[in-house]
């Protein structure tokens, strides 16, 4: 399916939940990022059961200053 | 107040501009800047914001400049290595404009002490280095009411986000508490490209100014990245948190606190 992840059309497999999204986009630090699913915050603890959908907007925002882990 | 035929002159190319104004420009005379942090983003900010003439610019700061500071913090030069920065940005915002006053504040921004320091401001800056202090003038402000432009930065991507409290997204919107300890590298650690504080930094004093003006649109719910190596700007649209801890629906903080410090060593560093 398609999802558009930081602004970026993104095709990744069906079915894929929000914490496996950030593993299979190589965030390193999964707890260095928050993620925004259609213009909300998503719940941490939401990450694992949250599926997401065909056209899905996904943003990661990463701590910073402090510091962003590169992906 | 009206401006003396001196101001009209240094401030001639605001004056000119039909946003700003004469008026507009008594406005900034008459208006008080918090800058949190006189480091890489606080230097550029103090720096624009003096010569934009903000009458009233505060630095809290209780660090020493560093050799290692010089390669951002702009308003640092080779001579003051050793000075407090407090009184470095101090000289440095004198002899940019006289017309703006200078408070500093040589200590460190705490819990116990912020909320009496911003709420003699209109806008604060924070140009902080770590994650419990972000935290603090965030929710400091929230509580006092003041809208402040809040920045991070490091290696070569940079970010802000303008919050005024109790209207529009915050910084615990976004991020609920400080990250895990040793999980974020500081810029000490990982670097950060020195022009990457100018842009970011001047980006904040653009965000008070216009905030001050009543001018333009501000960086409300909107969090402004930008990464130097593809100079790519990017708009991220953020709403306020129904579940924010802070200005959320069921406010879990009723009061100030100290984040712990959940980063290594910082001493060295300001972002």
């Amino acid at each position: 399916m398609n999802l558009i992840v930081n602004g970026k059309q993104t095709y990744v497999t069906d079915d894929l939940t929000v914490g496996r999204l950030l593993t299979e986009k190589n965030v390193k630090m999964p707890e260095m990022v928050s993620v925004e699913l259609n213009g909300r915050i998503l719940r941490r603890a939401d990450f694992e059961e949250t599926t997401l959908k065909e056209d899905d907007k996904v943003e990661f925002l990463y701590f910073m200053g402090g510091g962003r882990v590169t992906d | 107040m009206s401006l003396t035929e001196q101001q009209i002159d240094r401030y001639s190319r605001h004056i000119i501009l039909q946003q700003v104004g004469g008026l507009g420009q008594e406005k900034l005379l008459a208006s008080r800047v918090l800058i949190v942090g006189a480091g890489g983003l606080g230097a550029p900010a103090a720096m624009y914001l003096a010569a934009a003439g903000v009458g009233t610019i505060g630095i809290v700061d209780a660090d020493k400049v560093d050799l290692s500071n010089l390669q951002r913090q702009i308003i640092h030069h080779t001579d003051d290595v050793g000075t407090d920065k407090v009184v470095s940005a101090q000289a440095k915002i004198r002899a940019i404009n006289p017309d703006t006053q200078v408070r500093t504040y040589p200590q460190r921004a705490v819990a116990d002490n912020i909320r009496e320091m911003i709420r003699e401001y209109d806008f604060v800056i924070d140009g902080t280095d770590n994650f419990p202090a972000k935290f603090l003038v965030n929710d400091a402000c929230y509580f006092e009411k003041i809208p402040f432009s809040h920045a991070g930065i490091l290696q070569f991507d940079g970010q802000l986000i303008t919050v005024v409290p109790g209207e529009s997204a915050c910084y615990r919107c976004i991020f609920n508490a400080p990250p895990p300890a040793n999980a974020v590298p500081s810029c000490s650690q990982a670097g950060v490209l020195g022009v990457l504080a100018g842009v970011i930094g001047s980006l904040q004093a653009t965000e008070a100014i216009k905030y001050l003006l009543g001018i333009g649109d501000l960086l409300t719910d909107t969090l402004l990245t930008y990464n130097a190596l593809t100079m790519t700007f990017r708009k991220v649209r953020l709403a306020r948190n129904p579940s924010c801890r802070l200005c959320g629906q069921n406010p879990q903080m009723t009061e100030l606190k100290d984040e712990q410090q959940a980063v290594c060593d910082l001493k060295s560093c300001k972002c």
